[in-house]
């Protein structure tokens, strides 16, 4: 009997309150933004909204809680960007979204920070599920600008042991999301994806957990979809409102793991999906590929600080609603 | 063919060359503008519709006279009357809504709307401010105005198939609003769609969104070929920043505007070199401020950064600008760049005419 997970790949965005009181406290400016170590009235504001998004996701009935990311503003290279030996210079662009991040230019041997573990220890004290969600290190090599390694094989296996180093320092969680952007926006050539791939597992690796690699922005080419199910992980992420008929092809010809994640409802925009559309897509999925799964994980694609408060609200009530809808049945 | 430029410089201008010399936009807004804006929101509070009004006018003619006092050749109000160059056109536009802030970068957001109805003109958008600013302005004036590619780019789409659709219908919106600017007298219209760097690959959706507009108005003749009686005096700009733009480049010389608005200081001048093969044939506007840092950069580093943009064009089709728009600096700071700006474009201008370098000569490096 598949069971269906309900939960999110992270990085909410602030309550519309805390976006006011960290714009007063923090500033505009790029030096302005998060340096992981920030004083204690900005903590504070974090913490209350941390809390505020727990209470949310459990309110909405949420399988799998995340700490909400809130503090990321440079999305996912924000456990970079809070490391030593990394320089963080001017905004570029995030992907193809009106969204900037600074430049993170790793300037010497990269260490943990255990910055996204405290996080996830403070919300650890209010959950039982709790769900990690990290960059995967394909993206995140991505996103950074390489200024020490020199060779890209050394920079990215630098990058996956930097944050199977920082998952090592989690607290107990449920699941672990993986997010790979990258390999749909940017695919790795021949040998990359395979070096990709076996980025993923060293971070897998580094935790007692169920590892799902989320993808998203459509759905990734054959052959980096083959290497990617050779790694060590529990379960792929789809992207289905993207793209969903490359991405159920991608299943078809290849197979995936025994769970598998899909993106059913969409972060960025504002048209809210019913529980019965939601329950639809994943039917069509189930439907069309082979697979007797174990966990499905019913997610939105993408991040969500895309959307208005009041909007990711509704859409995360929908997720839970969906996955119930299942449990009647059942 | 690039655009109309003369009618801009100064009867006074001090040199034999001429860079224009403009801002993008936006600009801070005096800190009891946005006292007034909470007053008027505020219905415990003695502020009416028509005091704020007055707040606004005031604003604008303040500013507009600041923008003067730095010595700009093209001036604008800051877009004082603005609060966001999205929202502030969906709030004038049939078919939309608003659910709240969402984050841009660091803590900086805005209100993003949802289309959630076919969209049509309401509300008149810029004339009334045009009117004001050309008014009260001693210099001419320039209307910056949001995109529709922009406008589809940054909403969420809850009704048309994809926001190609989108981005024509509301082109048409567009093209009224720039006829009614150009009948009030308007003559400097850049139209700003940063949406273009976000998603390059769909810089040919934005080139037929701007043929659809300049088709349709008679007083814009941008170099593109087609016959026009009509008087060729109006100059119409693009904005975009914060890209590649080797992903637009050159593709987007064939977009029918005389002159391209485009963000360098942010990235270290590095992109400069895209539009050096093939040849530049447009006018060129360049930022050399970076907004995103309070630092006013000295006057002597602004040279070095204008003669870098004399590699791409002549003196001629040059405009110097700010990589974008100042507002979110510090109003001194603000002001400071733009009078450091103009300083360093009119030494350079003076070196020119003493023949101290040649332009499109690498400096020596």
């Amino acid at each position: 009997m598949t069971r269906i997970v309900a939960t999110t790949p992270g990085l909410y965005p602030l309550p519309d309150w805390a976006k006011e009181e960290l714009s007063d406290l923090k500033g505009h400016q790029k030096g302005d933004l998060i340096s992981g170590d920030e004083g204690d009235e900005i903590e504070s504001a974090y913490d209350r909204a941390r809390t505020e998004i727990i209470d949310e996701q459990q309110a909405a009935g949420l399988d799998r809680i995340v700490e909400g990311q809130l503090r990321w503003d440079d999305m996912l290279a924000h456990p970079l960007a809070v490391a030593d030996a990394v320089e963080t210079r001017g905004i570029v662009r995030y992907y193809d979204n009106n969204n900037f991040y600074r430049e993170t230019a790793v300037t010497g041997d990269l260490s943990a920070s255990g910055d996204v573990a405290a996080e996830l220890d403070a919300a650890a004290e209010h959950v039982d599920d709790l769900q990690a969600v990290l960059p995967g290190p394909y993206s995140l090599a991505d996103l950074a600008t390489d200024e020490h390694y020199g060779d890209e094989a050394d920079f990215q296996a630098a990058i996956a042991e930097f944050l199977a180093e920082e998952a090592g320092q989690f607290p107990d969680v449920e699941t672990l999301f993986l997010l790979e952007p990258s390999l749909v926006e940017n695919p790795p050539g021949d040998g990359p994806d395979e070096r990709a791939s076996e980025a993923i597992d060293t971070v897998a690796g580094a935790v007692d957990a169920e590892v799902v690699a989320h993808t998203y922005w459509g759905a990734i080419e054959e052959k980096v979809y083959a290497h990617l199910m050779d790694a060590g992980v529990d379960a792929i992420g789809f992207d289905l409102v993207a793209d969903h008929d490359e991405n159920v092809y991608n299943v078809q010809e290849y197979g995936t793991k025994d769970d598998v994640a899909l993106g059913l409802v969409d972060g960025q925009n504002t048209l809210v999906e019913s529980p019965e559309t939601i329950r639809e897509r994943i039917d069509w999925f189930e439907n069309r590929t082979s697979n007797e799964y174990g966990t499905v994980y019913a997610t939105a694609n993408t991040e969500l600080f895309y959307l208005p408060v009041n909007k990711v609200e509704a859409k995360l009530d929908a997720l839970g609603d969906a996955a119930d809808i299942e449990e009647v049945e059942a | 063919m690039t655009g109309p430029r003369e009618q801009f410089k100064p009867t006074d201008h001090p040199n034999d060359h001429f860079i224009m010399t403009t801002v993008v936009g936006s600009y801070p807004k005096p800190t009891w503008l946005h006292r007034a804006r909470d007053l008027q929101e505020d219905e415990d509070a003695d502020f009416t519709e028509e005091d704020f009004e007055e707040a606004k006018d005031d604003a604008s003619r303040l500013i507009t006279e600041e923008h003067e006092r730095s010595g700009l050749d093209v001036v604008v109000d800051g877009e004082m009357r603005r609060n966001e160059m999205v929202e502030y056109f969906a709030h004038r536009i049939d078919g939309y809504e608003f659910n709240g802030p969402v984050k841009v970068w660091g803590h900086n957001y805005f209100d993003k709307p949802s289309v959630v109805d076919e969209v049509s003109y309401g509300e008149e958008w810029l004339v009334s401010e045009y009117d004001f600013t050309s008014d009260v302005a001693t210099r001419p004036v320039k209307v910056p105005i949001t995109g529709p590619y922009t406008l589809a780019s940054w909403s969420f789409n809850e009704v048309y198939d994809d926001d190609e659709r989108l981005t024509y219908e509301l082109a048409d919106l567009v093209r009224q609003e720039i006829e009614a600017l150009i009948e009030a007298g308007a003559r400097y219209i850049q139209i700003d769609e940063p949406a273009l760097a976000t998603t390059p690959d769909d810089h040919a959706i934005v080139g037929e969104a701007l043929e659809r507009i300049v088709d349709g108005v008679d007083a814009i003749d941008a170099g593109d070929g087609s016959a026009s009686d009509a008087p060729e005096d109006v100059r119409l700009g693009l904005h975009v920043c914060y890209g590649d733009y080797s992903r637009i480049y050159p593709e987007m010389l064939d977009f029918p505007v005389h002159e391209f608005d485009l963000e360098l200081a942010n990235g270290d001048f590095e992109q400069v070199d895209v539009f050096k093969e093939p040849e530049f044939t447009k006018d060129f506007a360049m930022g050399v401020i970076d907004v995103h840092v309070a630092d006013v950069e000295p006057v002597a580093e602004i040279k070095e950064n204008i003669k870098k943009a004399l590699e791409v064009v002549p003196p001629e089709r040059l405009t110097i600008s700010p990589d974008c728009g100042l507002k979110l600096l510090p109003r001194e700071a603000a002001y400071q760049k733009m009078e450091n700006m103009v300083q360093a474009v009119r030494e350079v201008e003076e070196e020119l005419d003493a023949g101290e370098f040649e332009p499109g000569v690498a400096a020596d490096d």
